[in-house]
């Protein structure tokens, strides 16, 4: 037991950030601050954790609370600590991370952060000094102005009709199932005091042992915005502020909650493109293709109903031109326009490197329903490929100046026992139609957009199936 | 080097990691949430922590905390998003914090759509938060480039301790393309200005605030010099193109992309056009485009937005030729043969 | 080595306080009185009558100025401070 009652040593001895007077605090007399600065201070001290300790500066009376702790110093935006305090303590868990905010930051422009950061559970301890006033900005209206209180901003007094009732953090937090420790104290006589020593200690105690969120609301005199002197103000307090906002613990699961350990981060990039799926570097494998004259370096737009699968078809197309040594985009329809039951993409394969993303004049157009068709059939390049399924589109394509190639890919894929991998018995047809890729490299590819392994027997039989109709069509 | 064809969004979580990045805090938003999902997968699998944040600015937030305890972390957002984002990112660049940001823009204004757009210019180029803060922004035009100047963006933010952010858009986010992935980095830079929560620390501050106007003008004058030290080393642009030209297009992004094509048809036809696309917004290749303006006729500027790149280069053009631009709004994309009729209408005019 | 004090002691360092008064109120055994003269701040400085503090340590914990008030138990020795 200490003998005397000293400045704490986790205080700088002299406040050399602060400008003018550097051995007293910039804290209005009687200012609550200032002492509950002093008990958290004193409780870093006596746990010895001054070194790890990281202190989160609020937008408030104390958003130069770093001129005093001698500990590592963040200054957060108004409202912000909460989540400022979960980046930093994420990043270093072996920290122990004080939030420390006023009701203004805290309760109004900070109300989410604080919810969502007690909801998380983040293993931080936040002070929350409860004043019932606006003091840095000079007394405006708080959410914790009481009923009838005059403020700058309540100059006729808070009208509960119109600005609600003083918001009560504690009650609000402790219906939350993650928070460990809540409760509210006050900052008036000794016998008072003691309990919010008592409070500060075990709200930091709890982060010491990684039990989770600690939160500390502490009411608190502001002298200087309720017009009064430092002895009226404790006074006012205990006569108007505890009876609306009741002291006591909200919740306590200090004892139920067993210490966890302090699982520091490590840096490691090892096996870091394996865990990223980075493909290993492979001997590029060449095949021979000679893709039909028109086709050269085709451009795709395939179009369908959301389910059949056109943008793994495009998808596909793309990849196994890819591995082919041609330079490649995929670009789908996204969004919104998916949910209303269309869907598109644009494919560009190409031995030059690919302008645009974008195709607006495809060279083949792959249509699996009759509106794809009309909506793209004028668009196809003259001498492009119109391929379409005609066992949904009972119309023919109107171009004369384009390859049509109509295949009932969903009634081959049908008898083949799967409706959903017409698909790829369109892609057998195009690589046959157009010589733009072999088997060999769809197969290659196929483990590459298809996940489910056992599917891959499924697919490949769809596309041979593709890719006979063609043949044969050729050769009758 | 294997190649792997892969979405824009996802090749920046890949190139972030890459980088050595292992934190992110974000806000799902389309077109941008296939970065936060990526995210989600593959940073537990490194060591990493990936966290949904309750808003774009508890994000940002979170950033700011991370980024002070001196780790690479990044968020990402699109255009709505980033509105939010504002306020954290001016603190970030008041405290000088170095974190990636990475904007894929949508249609706006307001909730608008999620349709690609290039509207953020203002705001993620010239400083959308208050004070004078500058960024280097990055444009990429494909897949390979999000994964790349991601990586890049790390080494900038880390070198001048200032977020740094990719501003691309709805095609080059969701669309994809070949990527040949760089090997990582393995050793991070030091950083000894970072709260560690160790014995140093007392010395160590993160914070925006001086009440002191002259003080907080030596802390300006500061970052200016800083700023300027980008600017002179950090200007990115390619040219296509552009040797014989008479007439120069300018775009950025997927726009670009648009724009190679029309370079590509009009060659075709005998048109002596070229294309110039900044790659750095800011700096923006100022200079360049006054180099470029002393031996073209007319410059052709296509932006997805009313037109706010295009001030950048009539203030770099200075008047001495025409600079005509063309624009499409709300997610709106030109095809080449549109822009192609603008730009031959522009020449009778 | 110094003796260990045989009483309590307050020390109100003049400079650092701001004459809120809280620790005037707070003392049960009444010893700390506001002072006539201003201090560099302006204030009337609390000052110790200069016997009579029991060591409770009520002011310290009133007083929202770090190093304004120290308090110095029965048993102190004057080492421990260094
Ligand atoms: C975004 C933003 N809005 C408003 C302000 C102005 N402002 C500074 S402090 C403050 C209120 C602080 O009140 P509180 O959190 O109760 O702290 P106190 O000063 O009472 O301790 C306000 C509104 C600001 N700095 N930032
Ligand atoms: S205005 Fe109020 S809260 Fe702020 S320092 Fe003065 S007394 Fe304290
Ligand atoms: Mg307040």
């Amino acid at each position: 037991m200490a003998n005397a009652l000293i400045k704490a040593d986790s205080f700088y001895e002299l406040y050399e950030r602060k400008s003018g007077i550097q051995d007293v605090t910039h804290y209005c007399p009687g200012c609550g601050h200032g002492v509950l600065h002093k008990l958290i201070a004193e409780a870093i001290d006596d746990f010895g954790i001054r070194e790890r300790t990281i202190l989160i500066s609020p937008v408030g009376c104390s958003v130069f609370a770093y001129y005093y702790f001698r500990v590592g110093n963040i200054q957060a935006a108004h409202g912000r600590a909460p989540a400022v305090s979960t980046g930093i303590k994420r990043v270093h868990p072996e920290s122990i991370v004080i939030s420390y905010q006023g009701d203004g930051d805290l309760a109004a422009i900070g109300g989410n952060h604080i919810i969502q950061a007690a909801n998380r559970g983040e293993n931080i301890t936040v002070f929350f000094v409860n004043n019932a006033i606006y003091g840095m900005t000079g007394g405006q209206m708080a959410p914790t102005t009481l009923a009838g209180q005059k403020t700058t901003t309540s100059p006729y007094g808070r009208n509960v009709n119109s600005e609600g009732y003083p918001l009560k953090v504690c009650e609000l937090l402790s219906s939350l199932e993650a928070p460990v420790y809540i409760e509210r104290v006050a900052l008036t006589d000794p016998k008072n005091t003691t309990k919010v020593r008592r409070a500060v200690r075990k709200a930091l105690q709890n982060q010491i042992d990684n039990k989770g969120f600690s939160l500390v609301e502490v009411l608190s005199v502001c002298p200087s915005n309720w017009k009064m002197t430092p002895v009226q103000s404790k006074q006012w307090l205990v006569d108007n502020m505890i009876p609306q906002f009741p002291l006591g613990v909200f919740r306590d699961k200090t004892a139920e909650i067993p210490n966890r350990e302090t699982i520091r981060n490590t840096f490691d990039q090892s096996g870091v493109r394996e865990k990223l799926e980075i493909p290993a570097n492979e001997k590029q494998v060449q095949y021979s293709l000679q893709p039909k004259m028109d086709f050269a370096n085709p451009k795709l737009v395939i179009a369908g109903f959301g389910g059949q699968g056109v943008l793994i078809l495009g998808l596909g197309i793309a990849q196994a031109a890819m591995q082919a040594g041609y330079n490649v985009s995929w670009l789908p329809s996204y969004g919104p326009e998916m949910r209303g039951g269309t869907a598109n993409c644009n494919v560009n394969i190409s031995r030059e490197r690919v302008g645009s993303p974008l195709v607006t004049k495809p060279t083949v157009l792959i249509a699996m329903n009759l509106p794809s068709l009309e909506k793209f059939d004028s668009k196809v390049e003259a001498n492009g490929l119109i391929i379409y399924d005609t066992s949904l589109i009972n119309k023919q394509p109107t171009r004369q100046d384009v390859h049509v190639l109509g295949i009932p890919a969903t009634q081959m894929a049908d008898e083949l026992g799967n409706t959903r991998i017409a698909n790829m018995v369109i892609l057998g047809a195009f690589i046959a139609y157009t010589a733009v890729l072999n088997k060999e490299v769809v197969f290659d590819a196929l483990p590459n957009f298809i996940k489910r392994k056992n599917l891959l027997p499924l697919n490949e039989s769809a596309i041979i199936r593709g890719m006979e109709y063609v043949l044969n069509k050729v050769t009758n | 080097m294997a190649k792997q064809l892969i979405k824009g969004n996802e090749a920046i979580v890949k190139g972030a990691i890459l980088a050595g990045c292992r934190f992110y805090f974000g806000y799902p938003i389309t077109p941008a949430s296939e970065i936060a999902e990526a995210a989600a997968f593959y940073l537990p699998v490194v060591g990493g922590t990936f966290i949904q944040a309750e808003s774009e600015s508890a994000a940002i937030n979170m950033l700011y905390g991370a980024a002070s305890g001196g780790v690479r972390a990044m968020t990402a957002s699109s255009s709505p998003g980033m509105s939010l984002k504002q306020e954290g990112i001016s603190y970030a660049a008041g405290s000088e914090l170095p974190m990636v940001i990475v904007d894929v823009m949508r249609g706006g204004p307001g909730l608008g759509n999620i349709a690609p757009a290039q509207a953020d210019y203002n705001q993620m180029v010239k400083g959308g938060g208050h004070g004078g803060y500058k960024m280097v922004v990055l444009a990429p035009n494909s897949a390979q480039e999000m994964c790349d100047l991601t990586m890049l963006a790390f080494d900038v933010a880390d070198k001048y301790r200032n977020p740094a952010v990719i501003l691309a858009d709805g095609f080059v986010g969701q669309m994809m393309e070949p990527v040949e992935f760089p090997e990582p980095v393995m050793e991070l830079p030091k950083k000894e200005w970072a709260i560690q929560a160790d014995a140093q620390d007392e010395f160590r501050l993160v914070s925006s605030i001086d009440l002191e106007p002259e003080e907080l003008e030596k802390h300006n004058v500061h970052l200016q010099q800083k700023y300027a030290a980008m600017e002179a080393n950090h200007v990115m642009f390619e040219d296509y193109q552009t040797e014989d030209a008479e007439l120069v297009v300018i775009g950025y992004g997927v726009v670009s992309r648009i724009l190679h094509s029309v370079v590509d048809e009009l060659r075709g036809k005998g048109v002596k056009i070229g294309l110039m696309r900044p790659i750095s917004l800011w700096p923006f290749p100022k200079n360049h485009i006054i180099e470029l303006a002393a031996r073209i006729k007319r410059f052709f500027v296509v932006e997805l937005s009313d037109g706010q790149m295009v001030d950048d280069v009539r203030l770099a053009v200075n008047g001495k030729i025409p600079v005509q631009f063309y624009g499409r709004y709300g997610g709106v994309v030109p095809s080449p043969d549109e822009i192609i009729a603008q730009i031959m209408k522009k020449n009778e005019a | 080595m110094a003796e260990p004090l045989k009483e309590a002691r307050v020390v109100v360092r003049e400079d650092e306080c701001k004459g809120c008064g809280l620790c005037i109120a707070a003392c049960p055994e009444e010893v700390l009185f506001e002072q006539k003269h201003l201090n560099r701040m302006g204030y009337h400085p609390a000052g110790y009558k200069g016997s009579g503090c029991s060591g409770c340590g009520y002011c310290f914990y009133q007083c929202p100025e770090p190093g304004a008030i120290t308090v110095y138990k029965k048993g102190y020795v004057e080492e421990e401070a260094a």
